[in-house]
C-alpha cells in the first residue's frame, strides 16, 4: 500500500503523511499535545473515533475540529495549543 | 443522487453494510451514510498501511459498488425533522427522506476514569486500534493494553502489526471466568478458530487476568502505569496505554426518533422484535445498537433488517436461527467480561470525570441527578455532550445518563440555519 | 406545623434573591423548591444584565438592579464579565433613533455612547459590512444565572433558611401546604414565574418560549453582547413569533446565540423552524460564525404578565400572600431590585424606587 505523500503544516512545521492518514495521526508524528484543557492540562486524541472531542485542533483557521475525523490534505494548516 | 430513499441506512459498519446490501438486492433504492471517511465501521476500519481482511473487502465492495446504493461518506445526522433526517457532510447540509430507516449506529467504548487517565499517550483500546489504522505512529513504542473484553486482543494484534512493542494485555476479568469461557468455545467453532488465530499473532505477549490499571504516571505525557493484579502492584514504564472497559450502544439517534430503549446494566440499547423492528413504525435497528453482540451478530441482524425493510420477511426468516446462535455467543462473552466492582472504585475524589470541562468526581458530591450537577459544575456541558462522562457516571452508579437533545453531534451553524441546505429532489 | 416569617415558593433567581435579602434582614425564611435551584427560566436564560429604555418603569427597575449587581463582580460563581452591550443600527433610520435612546438612558442614570460605523467595526471586526453604527453601554455585563441563584440560596441557608424539596400544593389561610402534606405557616411569597397561576389563578401569566444555541469555545471572535436595535420590537411586540439578533461572548469563549420569542408553544421541544430563523438572522450580522459548531440547543419560557411589567407586591384577595413573578426576559437583570422592593414593602419600609407600577393589584383594578 503506497499512498502518495501529503505535506501539511502543524504549528508551522512541515509534516509528511500518507494520503488517508488522519490529522490526529499526523499530529502524533510531531507532538503528543493536541490541546490544553479548560484548566490548562495537556490533552491528546483519546477515543480515536470522533466521540470524545479530546483531539480538537484548529484546521485551516477554524477552531475545535476533531483531528481524528479529518484526513490530511496537501497544504493544510493545523494549529495545536502549545 | 436523490434525497428520497426507499431504505435509508445510518452507519456503514458490518450491520449497516449488510442491511444496505440486503435491501438493495430486492430492488430498493438505498442510501447509506456514515460519519467516517470510509465504510467498514470500527471493526473493519481501513488501515492506511495494511490491507483489510478479505471478508471486510468483500462486504464493503459488494455494497458500495451496488448500483442501487448511494454511499454518503463523512455524513453525520444532525437532527430528526419532519419525517426525515437533517445531515451534514464537510461541505453542505441535506435533508434525507425515507420510507424505512435502518439504524446501525454501532457502539463506542466504555471509558472509565482513573488517576492520570487524561494524559496524552492514553487512549481507548479500540481507540488505539482506530488511531493506528489512521496512521498513528506506534513503531518501536512500548504499549500496555488494558481494560476488558475481546477487543483487547484485537487492539494488541493491531498495535503489534504496526510495529509496537506490546508489553502485556491486562484483563480485569478473573482467570476462572476466562477459563470457563474458553471451555465453552467449542460451541462456536468459528470463534475458536478466530481466537486461536489471535493467540498465534500475539505469541510472546503476556495476557494477565484479574488485573486493572490503577494509575497512570507522567507530566505532559504518559511514562508509566501501575497495574494491580494477582501478584500485587506492578509498575510498568511505557509510552502508550490503551484501556477500554467494553462497548456501549450509540443509542442517541434512536432515542431522538422515539424508539423504545432497554437497559443492560447501566447502559441503554434499542429494543427490537424478530425482524429488527423498533417500537417506531418503519424504523429498524441492527447490530451493536441492539445490545453488544459483535461483528457476526451485526452482519446477520443487518441482513434481517435490510430484507424486512424491503418487505421481504421470508428472506429474513431464514436468518433467525443463526442470529440466535450469534446472540448466545455474545451473551456468554458479556457474562465472561462483566466488570469487577473494583473497576468502579478506580476514580479518586480529585480524578477528573468530565474531560471537556475538567470536573472532578468530588465536585459532583451532593447532586441527585445529571442535570443539577451539570448546572452547578458544568459536568457534561462540553463538546462531547456527556457521551464520555455521562456514560462513565452511569456505570459508576452516580446517576443515569440524561436524554439527548439536538444537535445529535455538534453541527455547523450554517447547517442549523439552513443557509447551505442543498435540495436534490429529482431521482 | 412549621412556622416561618416568610415562605418563598420557587428558587429561581427571583426567589433566591428574595431569600437572600429577607434572611439578611433577619426574617426566618423557608424556601420551597422541588427541582434544581435556578433550574427553570433561570437556567435557560442568557444572563445578560441590561437596561432597556422602552418603558420608564422597566428602566427604573433595571437601573436600580444593575447597581446592586456591582456587589457580584468578584463572586466566582457569578462568572461576572463586564463585556458591555453594543446595540447595532442596521441602517440610517435605526442610527437616527440613537440620540433619543441616549437621552432616555441618561435621564435614568445609565451611561451610553453613540458609535459610528468606523468605531463599530473597530470594536467588533467580525460584523458584516454595511452596518450604520451603534450604541455602546460599557458598564453592562453577563453572568451565569444558575450559579448566582445557588449562591443566594446558600447565603440564605447559612443564615438559617430552610429548604423544602417539595411542591407547594395549596395556599391556605395559615400559609401553604406542601405536596407531602407538610403545613408551613407564615407569610407566603410566590416566585414561580410561569407557574404562578397554579397558586394564584387571578394573576394572568403567559409563557413566551425562547430558543438558545451555544457554540464550542472560540475566544476573541465577539467582544460585546451584541443586539440589533430592532431587538426591542421583537421583545415588546406581540407577534406570535419573532426573532432578533442577540449574541453573547461567554467567559468560556463560547458564543451564546439568541433570540426567539414564541407564544402558543407549550412544550420544551426544539423547533427547527425557529432555530433556522434565529440563526439565519445571526449569520446576516456575523457571517464568519457559519462554519463554527453548535454544541447544544435549548429552550426556556419567559413569564409574561398582563402588561409586561413584573408583579411585585401583595397578591390580590390574600392577606398574607405576596408575589414576585412575571419578569419576562429581564428576570436576571431585575431580580436583585425586585427582591429589595418586595421585602422592603413586606417590612413596611420605604422602597428605593416607586413600587406602584409593579403592584399586582393593578390587575384586579
Amino acid at each position: 500500500m503506497n499512498a502518495p505523500l501529503i505535506r501539511l503544516q502543524i504549528n508551522g512545521c512541515t509534516v509528511e503523511a500518507r494520503a488517508g492518514t488522519s490529522v490526529a495521526a499526523a499530529i502524533a508524528q510531531h507532538s503528543l499535545i493536541f490541546r490544553r484543557s479548560t484548566t490548562g492540562q495537556p490533552r491528546a486524541a483519546f477515543c480515536g473515533m470522533g466521540v470524545c472531542f479530546e483531539c480538537r485542533v484548529a484546521i485551516d483557521g477554524i477552531g475545535q475540529r476533531r483531528a481524528c475525523m479529518v484526513p490530511v490534505r496537501e497544504g493544510m494548516q493545523v494549529s495545536c495549543d502549545d | 443522487m436523490t434525497d428520497r430513499y426507499d431504505v435509508l441506512v445510518v452507519g456503514a459498519g458490518p450491520a449497516g453494510l449488510a442491511a444496505a446490501h440486503a435491501a438493495a438486492s430486492h430492488g430498493a433504492r438505498v442510501g447509506l451514510i456514515d460519519e467516517q471517511m470510509t465504510a467498514g465501521g470500527q471493526v473493519w476500519r481501513q488501515d492506511v498501511q495494511h490491507a483489510s481482511p478479505a471478508l471486510a473487502r468483500r462486504s464493503i465492495g459488494r455494497t458500495l459498488d451496488h448500483p442501487a446504493i448511494d454511499w454518503l461518506a463523512q455524513t453525520r445526522v444532525v437532527t430528526v425533522e419532519d419525517g426525515g433526517l437533517l445531515v451534514e457532510d464537510p461541505r453542505r447540509a441535506r435533508r434525507l427522506h425515507y420510507q424505512t430507516l435502518v439504524l446501525a449506529t454501532g457502539a463506542r467504548e466504555l471509558l472509565l476514569p482513573f488517576p492520570g487517565w487524561t494524559l496524552p499517550g492514553i487512549t481507548g483500546a479500540g481507540g488505539l486500534q482506530a488511531l493506528a489504522k489512521q496512521g498513528w505512529p506506534l513503531a518501536g513504542r512500548r504499549v500496555v493494553i488494558a481494560g476488558s473484553g475481546p477487543l483487547l486482543l484485537a487492539a494488541a494484534a493491531t498495535a503489534k502489526r504496526h510495529g509496537a512493542h506490546v508489553l502485556g494485555i491486562y484483563e480485569q476479568s478473573s482467570t476462572e471466568n476466562i477459563q470457563r469461557f474458553a471451555r465453552s468455545l467449542w460451541r462456536w467453532p468459528a470463534k475458536a478458530v478466530q481466537a486461536m488465530g489471535l493467540r498465534a499473532q500475539l505469541a510472546g505477549v503476556p495476557y494477565r487476568c484479574g488485573s486493572v490499571v490503577r494509575r497512570a504516571h507522567g507530566e505532559t505525557e504518559l511514562h508509566a502505569v501501575d497495574v494491580d493484579g494477582p501478584r500485587g502492584i506492578e509498575h510498568i514504564a511505557c509510552d502508550q496505554l490503551a484501556v477500554g472497559y467494553g462497548l456501549l450502544a450509540n443509542v442517541e439517534l434512536a432515542q431522538s426518533l422515539g424508539c423504545t430503549l432497554q437497559l443492560q446494566g447501566a447502559h441503554a440499547y434499542v429494543d427490537t422484535d424478530r425482524y429488527q423492528r423498533t417500537s417506531v413504525d418503519g424504523i429498524y435497528a441492527a447490530g451493536e445498537l441492539c445490545g453488544i453482540g459483535g461483528r457476526d451478530t451485526a452482519r446477520i441482524e443487518g441482513a434481517i433488517a435490510g430484507h424486512a425493510a424491503a418487505g421481504k420477511t421470508a428472506d429474513a426468516d431464514r436468518l433467525l436461527q443463526s442470529r440466535q446462535h450469534a446472540r448466545h455467543f455474545a451473551d456468554a462473552l458479556n457474562q465472561c467480561f462483566a466488570l469487577d466492582p473494583r473497576v468502579h472504585a478506580l476514580a479518586q475524589p480529585d480524578t477528573l470525570v468530565c474531560r471537556c470541562e475538567d470536573v472532578s468526581l468530588s465536585a459532583l458530591d451532593g447532586y441527585m441527578d445529571a442535570r443539577s450537577a451539570k448546572l452547578a459544575t458544568r459536568c457534561g456541558m462540553g463538546a462531547c455532550q456527556g457521551r464520555i462522562c455521562g456514560s462513565a457516571l452511569a456505570e459508576l452508579g452516580r446517576f443515569p445518563r440524561s436524554g439527548q437533545r439536538p444537535p445529535l453531534f455538534p453541527a455547523r451553524l450554517s447547517t442549523l440555519a439552513g443557509t447551505n441546505l442543498s435540495s436534490i429532489n429529482k431521482p | 406545623m412549621k412556622s416561618h416569617d416568610l415562605i418563598i415558593v420557587g428558587a429561581g433567581i427571583v426567589g433566591a434573591a428574595c431569600a437572600d435579602y429577607a434572611s439578611a434582614e433577619g426574617l426566618r425564611v423557608a424556601i420551597v423548591e422541588p427541582g434544581p435551584i435556578g433550574g427553570g427560566a433561570t437556567a435557560a436564560a442568557m444572563g445578560h444584565l441590561v437596561a432597556m429604555d422602552d418603558d420608564p418603569a422597566e428602566l427604573a427597575l433595571a437601573h436600580y438592579s444593575l447597581g446592586l449587581w456591582e456587589a457580584f463582580v468578584d463572586l466566582p460563581q457569578a462568572e461576572y464579565s463586564r463585556c458591555g452591550t453594543l446595540w447595532i443600527a442596521s441602517n440610517q433610520a435605526d442610527y437616527a433613533r440613537i440620540p433619543d435612546k441616549l437621552a432616555r438612558l441618561a435621564a435614568a442614570g445609565v451611561h451610553a455612547e453613540q458609535v459610528d460605523a468606523e468605531q463599530l467595526y473597530r470594536l467588533e471586526p467580525a460584523l458584516a459590512a454595511g452596518l450604520a453604527g451603534g450604541m455602546r453601554v460599557p458598564g453592562e455585563a453577563v453572568v451565569y444565572p444558575p450559579g448566582v441563584a445557588q449562591y443566594l440560596i446558600g447565603q440564605a441557608m447559612a443564615r438559617g433558611a430552610q429548604l423544602y424539596r417539595q411542591r407547594a400544593h395549596q395556599l391556605n389561610s395559615g400559609g401553604v401546604r406542601l405536596s407531602d402534606n407538610t403545613q408551613l405557616s407564615g407569610n407566603v411569597l410566590i416566585a414561580t414565574g410561569c407557574a404562578l397561576p397554579q397558586l394564584l389563578p387571578q394573576l394572568p401569566m403567559r409563557s413566551r418560549k425562547g430558543h438558545l444555541v451555544i457554540t464550542d469555545r472560540h475566544p476573541g471572535l465577539v467582544h460585546h453582547q451584541l443586539l440589533e436595535l430592532g431587538y426591542a420590537d421583537s421583545a415588546h411586540g406581540s407577534d406570535d413569533s419573532s426573532v432578533a439578533f442577540n449574541v453573547q461572548p461567554r467567559p468560556t469563549g463560547q458564543i451564546l446565540i439568541g433570540s426567539s420569542r414564541e407564544y402558543g408553544s407549550e412544550t420544551a421541544d426544539i423547533s427547527m423552524t425557529m432555530v433556522r430563523r434565529m440563526l439565519a438572522r445571526t449569520l446576516q450580522f456575523l457571517p464568519g460564525l457559519s462554519e463554527l459548531d453548535a454544541i447544544r440547543i435549548w429552550t426556556g419560557f419567559r413569564p409574561v404578565s398582563v402588561d409586561g411589567l413584573p408583579y411585585l407586591g401583595r397578591a390580590p384577595q390574600h392577606a398574607n400572600v405576596w408575589v414576585a413573578a412575571g419578569h419576562e426576559g429581564l428576570g436576571v437583570t431585575t431580580s436583585l431590585g425586585s427582591a429589595r422592593i418586595l421585602i422592603d414593602q413586606l417590612l413596611g419600609r420605604a422602597t428605593a424606587i416607586d413600587p406602584r407600577p409593579y403592584d399586582p393589584m393593578r390587575v384586579a383594578a
